[in-house]
């Protein structure tokens, strides 16, 4: 299996990749990491007649902290986030998500963005991303424009990029919520490092009371895009996320998750492990925050 | 389509070509140098057999265009020995253990492995596994591989001991 001709281009700015993109119509494709392109080049599920390389492209990579937010350019390796000590420290959760992401062969070569912009309903970058609110950057020659996550993915390998759009930056702002904060990430794999069956990400504040001040639950692999869970998560508000609390709050959820049947699971399947991995992250969560470890 | 001069280094030798842009980092290592120890397998990113090292680290060479790898370093199976004639350490203990049997996952195990080994001498199982988890053995069940790593981070410490006794047949 090999790709179909192809032209070349390696751009080493973010306009002239805009400019390429534009020039390219339809056809053009951002090769990043190339960990879901190629694939898709090999078994001729994509054929574009224009490959634009962004890997030297320097304004696409790098994390950086931009007043109350974390900023990740949609070029950088997910080996190098996950190994980025601000990454640790500020977006605890996108560090334990990225655990999950396939193996050390894929995360040398695969990004943040290309994970995001490919909309693999099993991936574990867009579940954290959704709990995190980010908010995605898209650029074209006729400007910039950005785009909520809750809007971005819109069915399996599709997003609201436009087909002369860029992801450039990935944007996770902070919670105003102080407190002790807690993560739970827990995915369902055939294989470790295989593609989720489901996956649950979990961001919480516990108050000084102990009181959940804030919590964020999202679900991937499950349906056709990740979703949050705004019912578990209202249920969950104010209270003391004792283990009878979440299991009300999970069963709540249960009968509302969209869940999809394919070679590996059926849907049945995926509804209830996913009750079960949502209730063990908020659990995680909880625990993390309880112990005040971040 | 579009054809491309690249100039990069393989095992420390500067290599140069003019590729077309569709042709993968593991065709170019197999078909226009020569290095066949490369395997191709699934030619999709799930088999780990094409693994080599770009920049130090492993990554899978069907899923990188040649075209891409223009100025960077590849390391293939070929490098490992230190001269034609011998073995690594690492290559050593996987025939000592019998970690393989038909052969195709080896060399992609062993770039695997050798990365692993290079950052983190002492590795622990667990750390073996996760080292190897993208890297597909239909023959092995693992088992040997894993002791077989684990040999070579002994015998690269220092201590150059001989392999454990084993009874029966080597598996």
């Amino acid at each position: 299996m090999k790709a179909v001709d192809f032209d070349y281009r390696r751009p080493t700015s973010l306009a002239e990749t805009c400019a390429l993109l534009s020039e390219g119509g339809g056809d053009a494709k951002i090769i990043a990491g190339g960990q879901t392109l190629v694939p898709l080049l090999a078994m001729r599920l994509a054929r574009p007649t224009l490959l634009i390389d962004i890997n030297r492209v320097a304004e696409l990579q790098g994390v950086t902290e931009s007043g109350e937010a974390v900023e990740i350019r949609a070029c950088t390796r997910q080996a190098r986030a996950l190994a980025d000590p601000m990454v640790r420290a500020k977006l605890p959760l996108l560090a334990k998500a990225l655990s999950f992401v396939g193996h050390e062969q894929t995360r040398n070569r695969g990004t943040i963005g290309g994970s995001l912009a490919n909309a693999d309903p099993a991936a574990e970058i867009g579940l954290a991303a959704l709990a995190l609110d980010a908010e995605m950057s898209l650029c074209s020659a006729k400007g910039a424009r950005s785009v909520p996550v809750g809007q971005f993915f819109v069915s399996p390998m599709e997003t609201a990029l436009a087909p002369e759009e860029c992801l450039s930056t990935v944007r996770f702002p902070a919670w105003r919520e102080t407190g002790r904060i807690g993560t739970g990430f827990q995915e369902t794999s055939i294989r470790r490092s295989d593609f989720a069956l489901a996956a649950a990400a979990v961001h919480l504040v516990l108050d000084k009371s102990g009181l959940c001040a804030r919590i964020a639950v999202s679900l991937g692999g499950a349906g056709a895009k990740p979703v949050r869970l705004t019912a578990v998560e209202r249920a969950l508000s104010g209270g003391r996320l004792d283990d009878r609390e979440i299991t009300d709050a999970t069963a709540l959820a249960h009968d509302g998750i969209e869940a999809m049947s394919d070679i590996h699971a059926s849907a049945a399947h995926r509804r209830r492990i996913a009750g079960v991995l949502v209730a063990r992250a908020i659990a995680e969560a909880r625990d993390q925050a309880v112990a005040g470890r971040i | 389509m579009s054809q491309h001069r690249i100039d990069l280094t393989v095992n420390g030798k500067t290599r140069s070509a003019t590729v077309p842009a569709r042709l993968t980092l593991v065709d170019f290592l197999r078909e226009t140098l020569n290095l066949t120890g490369t395997h191709t397998g699934c030619e999709h990113g799930v088999c780990g057999a094409c693994t080599v090292l770009l920049d130090g680290e492993p990554v899978r060479s069907c899923l990188l265009f040649a075209v891409q790898a223009d100025g960077a370093q590849i390391a293939t199976v070929e490098g490992l020995a230190p001269d034609t004639e011998g073995l690594s350490v690492l290559q050593d203990s996987f025939c000592e253990l019998h970690a393989l049997q038909c052969g195709f996952c080896t060399s992609g195990m062993l770039m695997a492995a050798h990365a692993l080994l290079t950052r983190d001498p002492d590795p622990s199982e667990e750390k073996i596994r996760e080292a190897i988890g993208g890297n597909l053995c239909r023959c092995t069940g693992y088992k040997q591989i894993v002791e077989a790593i684990a040999l070579a981070a002994r015998r690269l410490k220092g201590a150059n001991e001989p392999a454990p006794e084993r009874g029966g047949h080597g598996g």
